[in-house]
């Protein structure tokens, strides 16, 4: 807040605009980001109608979780940041131990093991530890000497560590990278030392290699090779990245319009309405759609980075600018998935994709942003 | 605060990093959608796209409708479904096996072996020609890689009655025997095409419109009366089970246009079975297969020898003692008629008086008015495998030919050409060509082959042979006066004739005054003792024509109608009443 000695004005000239502060401030909204995540839901839903071929079922699902999850940002936008910072640690042991629960009495699908079951109720305890891994290491390295030195460096690692393998264990390759890349990105934001970043990307490089042939599973490797010759398996592993460049490449600039497109209707492009779905809009909405919607996400993403740089403290700046940048890493991987410049991973396109619990966590993670961003001014005077 | 210690650039860095990212795919989405070259292009992938979904579907043709004369049809197309499998899906699919095999009626195993049979094909039909529910029934079960195609399947509703002359067509709607094969370009139409979307189960989802409208197949028009043909099949069967006998025809031609009204066969198949057909049943027999006619052919030989001018229907021939020789070879009467004129000849039947008369003759003067009554030659039917005979000239008989020729042996031909032939007494000497299709609009003069006052004197002769005393009485008509001739002849044998085998026939005109049709009635090897033409043709003949007559609504004569013999047995009902009607 500007020195008010400074300033020479008319009395009460400021009132509208603070009026609109204050109310955005009790109610601890950012009303930027909710009227855009609103237009992007809204886009979304339009989408989903569409690639779940006209299914109200979905939409009516969809609409309940998107209701909860948006309950779920308000709720937790309200909780006061320094409480967050002492809760974290909490959420992140919680984290832990569910993820142990999931190795041991999980279920699955495919082949995996990520839910818990309770009492009919499914979730996916990595959830969980996609909003605790940024508030534990945010809280962790807020609380310490920036930049860090090597000690906190080294337990950072080690908090970062623990869920990723246990997600791994799942096995879960997608959520384990984004949930490692959430911690890490604080600690990048921290301020890590060029040196420390310079050797991790050599070490990776170096670890490529015994991880393609120790740890990575078959169906991983394969997504990979599919990636980079997508044709060797049309019919195979091949399917989904053909179909959806066709589904995409068949847009065009202008687009089929909307329940028009033939590759998303007629079951030819697989997991339309959830992974896939950017294929969907591309076909029907064309590349104007697609424009839209990625200026959308990078507005979101704009006053993520705002709410971060502008924070009150080093908490609050390396979690609002984390959990922005994983938005962002989702979106990225996403569509960069769908039209062929990454591996297949299982990573929903936000606010689109139809979804459960990840768009509760989502708006959660949104919530925390809020939270941050209405956070009441400690007035220096 | 430590909020200080945090270098703002790494935020901002990172910004300018996520925007270039975000340009990054951008990029990478319009060039799949905007740039012609990127992965092949976007005109490839809409390209793609579209070869996933659209397909170029044919629309059968609908084959035209065969008719009688009246528009009675005699083979309509109906819409039906064939179910074809790919292969290559369906063997993916074990768990819909069980339920597909129940619902087409086979066992698991032959479904499974059949499977096996085209495992490396990318087609097969499962059911041809089933009717639409029972292939929607099938399509219900939604299994991948089993779907229907429209045909159209042919549909006699006359079924054996016009079998052989309407033929049948095969599975692919080609035609394959009698009309439906000589026909059959005129018959088939021209497959258009569609185009649809399809999707990935093979499921038509839109109707994109047609590429190219199918053209239907023109509809045929046969000379027959189905009125007629229905009363000739239904005679010529019963006539055939009385007398045990192998086959028969009937023809029933029109003398003023030369269109046949009836045609028929025994024995006949239904063309709707295709399963039931027997080879011996398929043919057409009276314009496919050859028989050596015998005495039919008399008043054809007649009028040769009238037209010489040398003979008078009043001239007397003596055939006592009942027999003659010819070279080494004797032939006989059955009994010495003693002296006969020329009409007596014809109504008796005398062998002996048709040779002398013959042997008086120049030896081809028989075979060339044979030839120009229309026998060896085709009759211009059309119809696929149509006989034209054996006729030998002069140059290649034996001696005795000069002699068989006038009672009908040495020679063969089809009932169509004895009909033809007779046609040609009945119109005053003009021969038509025969036709199966109705002729339209203008008549086609026929060509004059004989002078009628011999034609006339011959009819007169023809008239003796059903009154009392000639061969042919019971082939009266109430009402209706008519003229005819019986034929019993010996079937040909490996070296000769054979004593037991014979051909029984009669070929009439009617009404005698006035003719309006020819029947010719064929009989082959009636088992029975009864054999003679007389015996087994002359009343189905009668029956034929009086019921045709009526059917063609000829006014009937009251002079020198006769009521036939036959005819007088009283009901069964009115005897018991004691009543005599008549």
């Amino acid at each position: 807040m500007p020195n008010q000695d400074f300033l020479r004005r008319l009395p009460e000239s400021d009132r509208a605009l603070r009026r609109r502060d204050r109310l955005q401030q009790r109610l601890h909204l950012d009303f930027w980001l909710l009227l855009l995540l609103l237009t992007v839901t809204a886009g979304g839903l339009v989408v989903l109608y569409s690639a779940s071929d006209q299914s109200l079922a979905t939409m009516k699902r969809q609409c309940i979780y998107f209701g909860l999850a948006y309950l779920t940002m308000f709720i937790v936008a309200q909780v006061p940041v320094h409480f967050m910072r002492r809760l974290a640690p909490w959420a992140y042991a919680l984290g832990v131990v569910l993820l142990i629960l999931v190795i041991l009495y999980g279920v699955g699908a495919k082949g995996a093991q990520r839910w818990l079951s309770l009492g009919g109720f499914r979730f996916q305890p990595s959830e969980v530890m996609k909003l605790a891994m940024p508030m534990t290491i945010a809280a962790y390295l807020g609380q310490r000497h920036l930049p860090p030195v090597f000690k906190h460096v080294f337990w950072t690692l080690a908090l970062v560590a623990v869920p990723t393998a246990l997600i791994i264990k799942q096995p879960d390759l997608g959520t384990s990278i984004l949930v490692a890349a959430s911690g890490l990105m604080v600690l990048f934001f921290a301020g890590l030392s060029w040196r420390y970043i310079v050797a991790a990307v050599v070490s990776l490089l170096a670890s490529l290699w015994p991880l393609w042939h120790f740890v990575m599973h078959d169906y991983q490797k394969k997504r990979v090779l599919t990636l980079l010759n997508p044709e060797a398996d049309r019919l195979g592993a091949g399917w989904n990245i053909i179909q959806s460049k066709t589904a995409i490449g068949s847009g065009g600039v202008p687009g089929k319009g909307w329940l028009q497109g033939t590759q998303s209707h007629l079951d030819f492009l697989p997991e339309g309405h959830t992974d896939f779905i950017i294929a969907v809009l591309a076909e029907e909405f064309g590349l104007i759609g697609v424009l839209i919607l990625l200026a959308l996400y990078i507005l979101i993403v704009l006053r993520g980075m705002m709410i971060a740089i502008r924070a009150q403290d080093s908490f609050g700046r390396l979690l609002a600018a984390s959990v922005t940048l994983t938005f962002f890493v989702y979106v990225f991987v996403n569509i960069g998935m769908v039209s062929g410049l990454l591996p297949v991973v299982g990573v929903p396109l936000p606010l689109v994709s139809q979804g459960g619990t990840s768009i509760v966590t989502l708006l959660a993670s949104f919530g925390i942003l809020m939270a941050i961003a209405t956070e009441p001014r400690k007035v220096i005077r | 605060m430590r909020q200080l210690t945090l270098k703002s650039w790494r935020f901002y860095s990172v910004v300018l990093a996520m925007l270039v990212l975000a340009v990054a795919l951008l990029g990478r989405i319009a060039s799949l959608q905007v740039l012609p070259d990127a992965d092949r292009g976007f005109e490839f992938l809409q390209g793609q796209g579209n070869a996933r979904t659209l397909r170029s579907e044919p629309i059968s043709a609908y084959r035209g409708v065969i008719t009688d004369r009246n528009g009675e049809p005699l083979a309509v197309s109906t819409p039906v479904e064939s179910i074809w499998a790919n292969p290559q899906v369906l063997l993916q699919k074990p768990q819909h096996w069980a339920a597909l095999s129940q619902k087409l009626g086979w066992s698991q195993a032959e479904l499974e072996s059949r499977l096996a049979r085209f495992a490396n094909k990318e087609f097969m039909y499962l059911e041809r020609h089933l009717p639409p529910q029972e292939a929607n029934a099938i399509l219900a079960l939604g299994v991948d890689g089993v779907y229907a195609q429209r045909e159209y399947r042919r549909y006699y509703p006359a079924g054996e009655v016009a079998a052989q002359l309407v033929g049948i067509t095969d599975v692919d709607d080609r035609g394959q025997e009698g009309m439906e094969l000589a026909y059959d370009a005129w018959l088939t139409g021209e497959s258009g095409a569609k185009q649809v979307i399809k999707d990935l189960r093979g499921r038509t989802v839109k109707d994109l419109g047609l590429t190219k409208a199918a053209r239907s197949g023109r509809p045929l028009a046969l000379s027959i009366d189905l009125r007629l043909q229905h009363l000739a099949h239904r005679e010529l069967k019963k006539a055939v089970q009385e007398f045990g006998a192998k086959a028969g025809s009937v023809v029933v031609l029109d003398v003023h246009t030369g269109e046949i009204l009836a045609m028929v066969n025994q024995p006949s198949y239904n063309p709707n079975d295709r399963n039931s057909i027997k080879t011996a049943s398929l043919r057409n027999r009276a314009l496919t297969d050859v028989f050596e006619p015998g005495s039919t052919m008399k008043p054809l030989a007649m009028v040769a020898a009238l037209e010489t001018g040398k003979f008078q229907p009043y001239n007397v021939i003596d055939t006592t003692p009942g027999y003659v020789q010819v070279g080494r070879k004797a032939l006989y009467d059955p009994i010495d008629y003693g002296k006969l004129d020329l009409s007596r000849i014809i109504a008796k039947s005398s062998q002996v008086g048709m040779t002398k008369l013959a042997l008086k003759m120049d030896p081809d003067t028989v075979r060339n008015m044979y030839y120009r009554l229309g026998l060896g030659q085709g009759t211009g039917t059309g119809f696929p495998g149509e006989a034209v005979g054996v006729l030998p000239s002069y140059s290649k008989w034996r001696p005795i030919q000069q002699a068989t020729y006038a009672f009908g042996y040495g020679l063969n031909l089809t009932m169509v050409q004895l009909a033809q032939a007779y046609g040609v007494l009945a119109s005053g000497g003009i021969k038509h060509p025969v036709s199966l299709l109705r002729k339209e609009g203008e008549e086609i003069p026929g060509e004059h082959v004989v002078d009628a006052q011999y034609t006339q004197q011959v009819m007169k002769m023809l008239r003796k042979v059903v009154a009392k005393g000639g061969t042919g009485t019971l082939a009266n008509v109430d009402s209706y006066s008519v003229a005819g001739k019986t034929g019993t002849a010996h079937k040909a044998d490996a070296g000769g004739y054979a004593d037991n085998r014979y051909v029984g026939s009669f070929v009439g005109v009617a009404p005698a005054e006035d003719p309006a049709i020819v029947v010719a009635v064929m009989i082959d090897e009636p088992r029975d003792d009864k054999y003679h033409g007389g015996q087994v043709a002359a009343p189905l003949f009668s029956s034929i024509t009086g019921g045709a007559l009526r059917l063609l609504q000829e006014p009937p004569e009251n002079k020198g109608a006769r009521v036939s013999v036959r005819k007088l047995e009283p009901a069964p009902a009115l005897a018991q009443h004691g009543g005599t009607l008549l």
